[in-house]
């Protein structure tokens, strides 16, 4: 009887690790909350870049949206991915965190759902405000959405395994880019494709739920290839 | 009964003259099967009847192809045994992969579009197989950015070997993903898949020329990986005695 109610304590300290981790890197992120809006600005300057670029031919528009919408939040997820680790592996606080009893792989998952908290939510939020700009109607808006709370969450898990094996390396921010964004790609073409077939009368039903099941099988693999990467860049 | 020693060959110090005394034999090999892979297909294969001549760059185009996947592979299976069992020679054997798994990319793409050309009248089309063919391409070269943007060497081998993993398992999720978006967008009209029965002749100069490029992908490959072990081991006894040797 002893070992079940140990395992039960070891538990709900694991827990408590967690939450506490998650609340500290929020709280950071509250700190500073420039750093959360410029991500945003980005996501709708360079939204707002290709009516400039392509012309405002409204029928265009509404082919192009729901794609120039995805590329964008891909973009600012991963322009604001250098937040996730850096600044606590500069002043050595990630080392610390790494000796506590808590899972690595655990670790890492309370500092993704910390940045996407800060980043997904917000991308989520916004996406059909922008995608209005591009003429999508509501079923178009509401699987744009929907496809972006899905697939959010897997580019941050993702892009923590490209920032964790580039930590503190020269060039960095550029080198996370040429690793993650092959490896989203199948996001962005569901999420894309999503939006195109909600638009032409298809039903995006087949699109979303591949989405879902791309983020259950990111959310089991990618903590632990993020805590790998976390033990090699600090060894 | 004395057993055979199974890990002799996984130290660098033994691998090393091995490596040497077998690059010959396959850079041999390579010109050989090369020289009568070119001459089937150049002289004996039948000219198609619908593609005409054209179609003969297909003995360079398909095992390119097959080449490039297959060496990534084999990239991510040095990765993961390095990773796994900590063996110096895997993770350097993965290093010494990549840029030839990269150039058989390289040319399965510019060969595919001297091919599309006469064709299909375009360089390039957004077909599913030439788009993961190109993502394909960038795995590689991420591979490579990364390998080569950190100093520490063991450090680089592990990073590249959890890289090369995620990347292993995301290409049939990219493959996929790329097939399904290309029948969603814009039907078939162009396919790729050929004739069903191909020419005897056809096939026997694709599998001489996929053999060539296999002796040639070894052969170069244990050259590469030669020098990886000369740079990291230059401070070695072995390597500086048996420099001292050839001198």
């Amino acid at each position: 009887m002893r070992e079940p109610a140990q395992a039960d304590v070891v538990l709900a300290g694991d827990g408590t690790l967690f939450l506490g981790l998650l609340r500290r890197d929020l709280l950071l992120v509250y700190r500073r909350r420039a750093d959360a809006v410029t991500v945003l600005v980005f996501f709708s300057i360079v939204v707002s870049l290709f009516p400039l670029g392509v012309g405002a031919d409204p029928n265009l528009l509404r082919l192009l949206g729901g794609g120039v919408v995805w590329v964008a939040a891909l973009l600012a997820s991963l322009l604001s991915l250098n937040r996730l680790f850096a600044a606590d592996h500069a002043d050595g606080t990630l080392e610390q965190i790494l000796l506590s009893p808590l899972p690595l792989p655990l670790t890492a998952l309370a500092k993704v759902t910390a940045h996407w908290i800060a980043t997904g939510i917000p991308l989520t939020l916004m996406a059909p405000v922008l995608g209005m700009q591009f003429g999508l109607d509501g079923d178009g808006l509401l699987v744009l959405s929907a496809g972006v709370l899905l697939g959010t969450p897997v580019l941050s898990l993702v892009g923590a395994v490209g920032a964790a094996l580039t930590l503190g390396l020269r060039g960095g921010n550029l080198l996370v880019a040429l690793l993650i964004l092959p490896l989203n790609i199948p996001v962005l073409i569901l999420g894309a494709g999503a939006v195109d077939a909600a638009q032409s009368g298809l039903g995006a039903g087949a699109h979303l739920s591949l989405l879902g099941a791309l983020l259950v099988g990111t959310l089991v693999g990618a903590p632990f290839a993020v805590a790998a990467a976390l033990r090699i860049s600090l060894d | 009964m004395t057993r055979i020693n199974w890990f002799k060959y996984a130290s660098p110090a033994t691998f090393f003259p091995l490596a040497g005394r077998l690059i010959p034999w396959f850079r041999a090999l390579a010109v050989l099967f090369g020289v009568a892979g070119l001459y089937v297909g150049f002289f004996v294969a039948p000219t198609d009847f619908q593609q005409g001549e054209a179609y003969r760059i297909i003995f360079l185009h398909v095992p390119a192809a097959w080449m490039s996947m297959f060496l990534y592979m084999l990239m991510a299976l040095y990765a993961g045994l390095g990773l796994v069992f900590n063996t110096r020679l895997s993770s350097m054997m993965a290093r010494a992969v990549a840029p030839t798994g990269a150039l058989f990319t390289f040319l399965a793409l510019w060969t595919g579009s001297m091919w599309g050309r006469p064709m299909w009248g375009t360089y390039w089309v957004w077909d599913a197989r030439l788009t993961s063919e190109l993502i394909l391409l960038f795995l590689y070269f991420g591979y490579m950015a990364l390998v080569a943007a950190i100093d520490d060497p063991r450090r680089g081998d592990r990073a590249g070997g959890v890289l090369a993993l995620v990347g292993a398992v995301n290409v049939p999720i990219i493959y996929f993903s790329v097939k399904w978006w290309n029948t969603l967008h814009q039907g078939s009209s162009i396919n790729l898949t050929r004739a069903p029965s191909m020419a005897a002749m056809m096939l026997w100069g694709m599998l001489l020329m996929a053999l060539c490029f296999w002796m040639y992908s070894i052969a170069v490959i244990l050259a590469r990986v030669q020098c990886v072990i000369a740079e990291r081991e230059q401070r070695s006894a072995w390597l500086q005695e048996l420099a001292a040797g050839e001198a």
